[in-house]
């Protein structure tokens, strides 16, 4: 912009303000959902060196502000993916038809915490949790069962799995193979996200050492075997839940991923031979701009550090492909369908931010699982969102919006300056054993509810307009019996397996993990005996040991 | 109650490491004025009556998000009734349906059950009120 002209419109701000000086404001602060504070108005004079070849240029271009796909979603709506799983799999199979016959595009499963934490459904530690928040796979034959009828080579799937996860994923493998699909020809994605378990979500089963071992065995394999896999999604969304803001949860995710490039590196494999294969999952919480402008911040600064510092050469590398759920943390059990109208405004944010692939939460997730219709009216949501709304019509259609771009030049120069502390704290590993990010998010956490409390943050149907009416809404109820009837299977494939074979496997397990070839193999032969998680996870323990938390609130 | 501080156990039984609300909850009633102890995460309910039970607590906060309260509740009370802590006062949180919080407490296993949005001014008020009672 020229001199003469920046100062002519620098005059008239100045007018502009007095004008509004004399004016009375809203009693609630300006800020975003995280508490970043918004000014009135945005004009080109927070946009005075802004550079567009440097700062976004063209979609599926360096740096990617505006999109990893030149053509977005003119070529392809982003996948529709709804993440689901519960009871047995037999009832999880069913609802996944359900899904692809209404038009979903992919699948997500969702595993039990039994499953999640290493244990089989028969352990004392899963008594009462089989089956309950996701679905129990024990064994290489629930995995059969959850994808029957369903063409491996034809889906992509998404398993919500981070300390078992190289052990479910070779049940995944085992079964491919089992249809007869090679795995260079299967896609989907594992979370496989260790280090935001140790920070934020809580579920882990190895110290950091050999899980990121494990991370890393997976990385190489893929990238041998499974080409067209993600061998990771790096979460931020589970930070968000955790309470962070979204500025936590755009620096402390790419922390992370910057941490396993590192891990990769340091374990021998070259940049790109694995780096094109990490993916993002990202939260999408309740303030609209600021979240577009999160997304827009990730693209760039993944970009360039991987660039800059990582001296990665295949533009794959430098692609920051995503997944993003809505925030199930913006939800209220008060007027639950009120949940449908935050839902979309969430959703609507990502699309407009270029996700790749998308979850809707259904309005009842506060209440229980979702039912059938609730999940069906989240599917619709995005159905309207990506064929009625115009959304998509138009890539990065925010760009160049004087509020837009300055938010994300900010939240980028926030998120460097966390960068920076955790450098200072030596590096993400350490930052976690010093509690520095559980500190943070927890802060976060409560500054927010006391927000809420204090009623400066208004929450509709909750702090404001609470009627006091009682809930009503249908609610689904896992069957009892699910997890007798899991218990019975189980108990027969103890029965009718080759329990030498068995054992032979996991004593080669043990050997492999106390050297360092990689573990993937040993692992899927276990899984072909129909070793179950829980064994595997016990082996690898005996070898590994168990992470535990000090306790802090 | 006299000048003894009212002692809180806020913990996490099972396997669902959620602890956001646990860990608000914890400093909620801290900031009230309550002496907490928090347990952290992945505790049996065997676990929690034993901290209980060192702790020499008046409430019990559990806190479940994974569904498997209607076994996890009833374990930890009756573990509890077991080390002669009969008059804890059992608070739940979490996710859970308005059918089995009746349940919980129609059968005597929990006192009071809070889901999400419950502000924390009324935890801490209807634990202080219970207390002013006695």
């Amino acid at each position: 912009m020229d001199k003469e002209k920046a100062e002519r419109i620098r005059k008239q701000k100045e007018l502009w303000a007095e004008e509004v000086s004399g004016l009375k404001e809203r009693s609630e602060p300006f800020v975003t959902v995280s508490g970043k504070p918004i000014r009135a108005l945005y004009t080109p004079l927070d946009q005075e060196d802004f550079d567009y070849e440097k700062d976004l240029g063209f979609p599926g271009s360096y740096p990617y502000t505006r999109g990893v796909q030149p053509n977005m979603y003119r070529g392809r709506i982003w996948t529709m993916r709804q993440f689901s799983g519960f009871g047995s799999a037999v009832d999880s199979n069913r609802r996944y038809r359900y899904l692809l016959d209404q038009g979903q595009t992919g699948l997500s499963v969702a595993f039990d915490m039994p499953t999640i934490m290493g244990y089989d459904s028969d352990s004392d530690r899963a008594e009462g949790e089989v089956g309950r928040c996701g679905v129990a796979v024990d064994s290489l034959e629930d995995m059969e069962i959850l994808f029957d009828q369903i063409p491996l080579d034809k889906v992509t799937t998404s398993m919500t799995i981070n300390g078992p996860a190289a052990i479910i994923w070779c049940m995944y493998l085992a079964n491919a193979e089992k249809q007869g699909v090679s795995l260079d020809r299967i896609g989907g994605t594992i979370q496989n996200d260790i280090l935001k378990e140790y920070t934020a979500q809580k579920s882990w089963i190895f110290p950091p050492e050999p899980s990121m071992r494990l991370i890393t065995d997976i990385f190489a394999f893929a990238s041998d075997h499974v080409p067209k896999w993600n061998t990771i999604s790096i979460s931020g969304y589970h930070i968000r839940e955790a309470g962070s803001t979204a500025v936590q949860e755009l620096a402390f995710t790419l922390a992370d991923g910057f941490a396993y490039v590192e891990a990769g590196i340091n374990a021998g494999l070259d940049v790109d031979r694995f780096a094109p294969r990490l993916s993002f999952f990202f939260n999408s919480h309740i303030d609209f701009f600021e979240e577009i402008c999160k997304y827009r911040a990730a693209r760039r600064i993944w970009a360039r550090r991987m660039e800059d510092k990582y001296e990665a050469k295949d533009p794959r590398s430098l692609k920051m492909r995503f997944h993003t759920q809505t925030a199930g943390c913006s939800l209220t059990a008060q007027e639950p369908e009120n949940n449908i109208i935050r839902t979309t405004v969430e959703a609507l944010s990502a699309v407009l931010g270029g996700t790749q692939s998308l979850h809707t939460n259904s309005m009842d997730e506060v209440l229980a699982l979702p039912t059938e219709r609730a999940v069906k009216i989240a599917l619709r949501t995005q159905q309207i969102l990506a064929y009625e709304s115009g959304a998509a019509n138009t890539i990065d259609p925010l760009a160049g919006s004087y509020f837009v771009e300055a938010l994300t030049d900010e939240m980028e120069a926030e998120a460097e300056e966390y960068f920076r502390k955790i450098d200072n704290l030596g590096g993400v590993l350490a930052a976690i054993d010093q509690g520095f990010f559980q500190q943070e998010i927890a802060d976060a956490a409560y500054a927010y509810q006391q927000a809420v409390d204090r009623e400066e943050r208004i929450v509709v149907g909750v702090n404001r307009y609470n009627t006091g009416e009682p809930v009503e809404i249908e609610i689904m109820r896992i069957d009892p019996e699910v997890e007798e009837r899991q218990l019975k299977r189980l108990k027969e494939l103890r029965e009718k397996r080759d329990n030498d074979a068995v054992r032979r496997s996991l004593e080669e397990l043990k050997k492999t993990a106390s050297g360092n070839d990689n573990l993937i193999p040993k692992i899927l032969d276990a899984v072909n005996a129909y070793a179950t998680g829980g064994e595997i996870v016990a082996s690898l323990k005996e070898v590994f040991g168990e992470y535990k938390e000090k306790p802090s609130f | 109650m006299g000048e003894r501080k009212i002692r809180v156990l806020v913990a996490k039984p099972g396997l669902d490491g959620h602890d956001r609300g646990a860990r608000v909850v914890a400093r909620g009633l801290r900031d009230a004025g309550m002496e907490v102890v928090y347990t952290g995460l992945h505790q049996t309910p065997e676990q929690v009556a034993e901290t209980a039970l060192q702790e020499d607590v008046d409430v019990v906060g559990l806190s479940i998000l994974s569904g498997a309260h209607m076994t996890l509740v009833p374990k930890v009370k009756r573990l509890l009734d077991e080390k002669g802590m009969d008059d804890v006062l059992i608070l739940v949180g979490g996710i859970v349906p308005e059918d089995d919080a009746e349940e919980l407490i129609r059968q005597g296993w929990a006192d009071r059950v809070f889901t999400p949005g419950e502000p924390l001014e009324k935890i801490a008020g209807y634990i202080t009120s219970r207390f002013a009672e006695s």
